[in-house]
């Protein structure tokens, strides 16, 4: 789907992220970038999404740049407007009214399980919840590619657990590429088709995992030899690319 | 929620009407004379005798503090909004800003009446000093909405133009709000100040000119009324803008939460 050849990130602050990053993405893959923080792994997912130029280096797009999505760290939701204007802000931006909106915005709600929510304010929902939201705004838009940054690090175990479920579910109906953020191993490994481990000063790719086991995924994959062995091979990986640093 | 409600409510009512009391009682033990200290009987008497009076230059006074908190809404916003969109604009005019809000307002009185006529100049002085809050809260406000917002702005290729009434305006809504209570306040006080140079140059007819008045008549009574509606424009301004903000900012704003839900 996209290449990154060569990509350097120079900040204006002279640190160096980003340090000869090589990554291809895959169409319909879901690719992890797991790496120790400070590694440039948001930098790159920054860039895949526009939002960041490279210094060096180039990303190209095979078949031009499609529809994203984008979820980050935090909810990042409008608190002054109720669930439904949050979701519908993708569609509004490219000029659909409220009414013309409104049935995406509920098959969005009810893709993350959030029906009857629409309503309801940022303020009054929990931090799953409230990522819940996110995540239906990035998807109200259909997109080809689902970019997510470390979307569930800040939210408790069993919500993670829950939404980890939820987000394989969801890529297995919608059939998007993602590309998911995460310094855990464990939740990297569960959700990936394949896992791209980064070391860090300069960033860049320092290994790369496959994970065969097809989708659906659940809870029975966790208890898995495959899942085992994986998360040893990228855990031994992601210390040899921090040893490195 | 009854008791404290009776705590929020009831228990400065009660201590504002003891001290009245106290006020009241020391000035009829004491024999104090009215042109010396008036009791609070005599300032509610005077106040129903010189209404008509009084009412007249009320609204002189409270049409001049709207107006000018209206004109440095206007003005601090439009600003505020011309401060977002280019640094360099920022960078030129905010000196000004802070200079026009640095240089106390009674010293620019009597230059402003030598080149206005005393209502326009009274005017002019409430809305500088109500300018400022607004224009600096409001660049406050436009400058601080959630990054990671306006990444999904830029990501979704808004214009600036939604960015701003989508994102910006309603992100500085609570920082306008807090500025515009601010502002209410000064413009009340700009405008008394005002008409006080003013009405030392015998014109205008707003409380603060009844109150010199009455000084040179040595009519105490009279002034203490007139100080007591101009008390009582501050609170009701004050008043007016509190409710205001929680009515906007109730269902989703920090600031309103305790009360909201």
């Amino acid at each position: 789907m996209l290449s990154l050849r060569g990509v350097d990130k120079v900040f204006a602050s002279g640190a160096q992220a980003l340090g000869g990053l090589d990554l291809d993405v895959r169409e319909g893959e879901f690719l992890s970038l797991l790496g120790p923080s400070g590694c440039g792994k948001s930098t790159a997912l920054r860039m895949i999404a526009g939002l960041s130029q490279p210094t060096r280096g180039a990303i190209e797009w095979r078949a031009g740049q499609p529809e994203i999505g984008f979820v980050f760290q935090d909810a990042v939701l409008m608190p002054w407007a109720s669930v439904f204007d949050n979701v519908w802000l993708p569609l509004r931006l490219t000029g659909a009214s409220r009414a013309q909106s409104s049935a995406k915005i509920e098959a969005a709600l009810e893709l993350v399980g959030l029906q009857g929510f629409a309503k309801a304010y940022p303020r009054e929902l929990s931090g799953g919840m409230k990522m819940r939201v996110s995540i239906a705004r990035a998807l109200v838009l259909r997109p080809a590619l689902l970019l997510m940054d470390e979307p569930f690090a800040a939210l408790d175990e069993i919500t993670r657990l829950k939404l980890n479920n939820d987000l394989l579910r969801l890529k297995q109906e919608l059939g998007a590429t993602v590309i998911f953020v995460t310094h855990s191993v464990f939740e990297s490994v569960y959700l990936s088709s394949r896992v791209a481990v980064f070391s860090a000063r300069p960033g860049r790719v320092a290994a790369e995992i496959e994970v065969a086991a097809p989708l659906p995924r659940d809870d029975e994959f966790r208890l898995s030899r495959l899942y085992a062995q994986a998360c040893k091979q990228a855990s031994d990986a992601l210390h040899a690319a921090m040893g490195e640093a | 929620m009854r008791r404290s409600d009776l705590a929020d409510y009831a228990l400065p009512l009660a201590v504002f009407l003891a001290m009245l009391g106290l006020w009241e009682a020391l000035v009829r033990i004491n024999d104090i004379p009215p042109y010396v200290l008036p009791a609070p009987s005599l300032i509610g008497a005077t106040l129903v005798k010189d209404w008509d009076t009084l009412s007249g230059s009320l609204l002189v006074t409270l049409r001049i503090t709207f107006e000018a908190l209206i004109a440095a809404t206007i003005g601090g916003v439009a600003l505020a909004i011309l401060f977002a969109r280019s640094r360099w604009i920022e960078r030129s005019f905010f000196p000004f800003a802070v200079v026009l809000q640095v240089t106390p307002i009674v010293a620019i009185a009597p230059l402003l009446l030598v080149y206005l006529d005393a209502n326009t100049a009274v005017l002019v002085c409430a809305f500088l000093v109500a300018f400022f809050p607004i224009l600096s809260n409001m660049a406050l406000g436009l400058a601080s909405a959630d990054h990671n917002l306006i990444d999904l702005f830029e990501l979704y290729k808004a214009s600036r133009w939604k960015q701003l009434i989508l994102l910006r305006l309603p992100a500085a809504l609570p920082y306008f709000l807090g500025g515009l209570r601010i502002a209410g306040g000064l413009a009340l006080i700009g405008a008394i100040v005002a008409e006080i140079a003013a009405g030392s140059a015998g014109q205008g007819a707003g409380l603060a000119f009844r109150i010199v008045e009455a000084g040179f008549r040595l009519n105490i009574p009279r002034m203490f009324a007139a100080l007591a509606l101009i008390s009582a424009s501050g609170i009701l301004i004050y008043l007016i803008f509190t409710l205001l903000s929680f009515l906007l900012l109730s269902r989703w704003h920090d600031s309103a939460r305790e009360r909201g839900l």
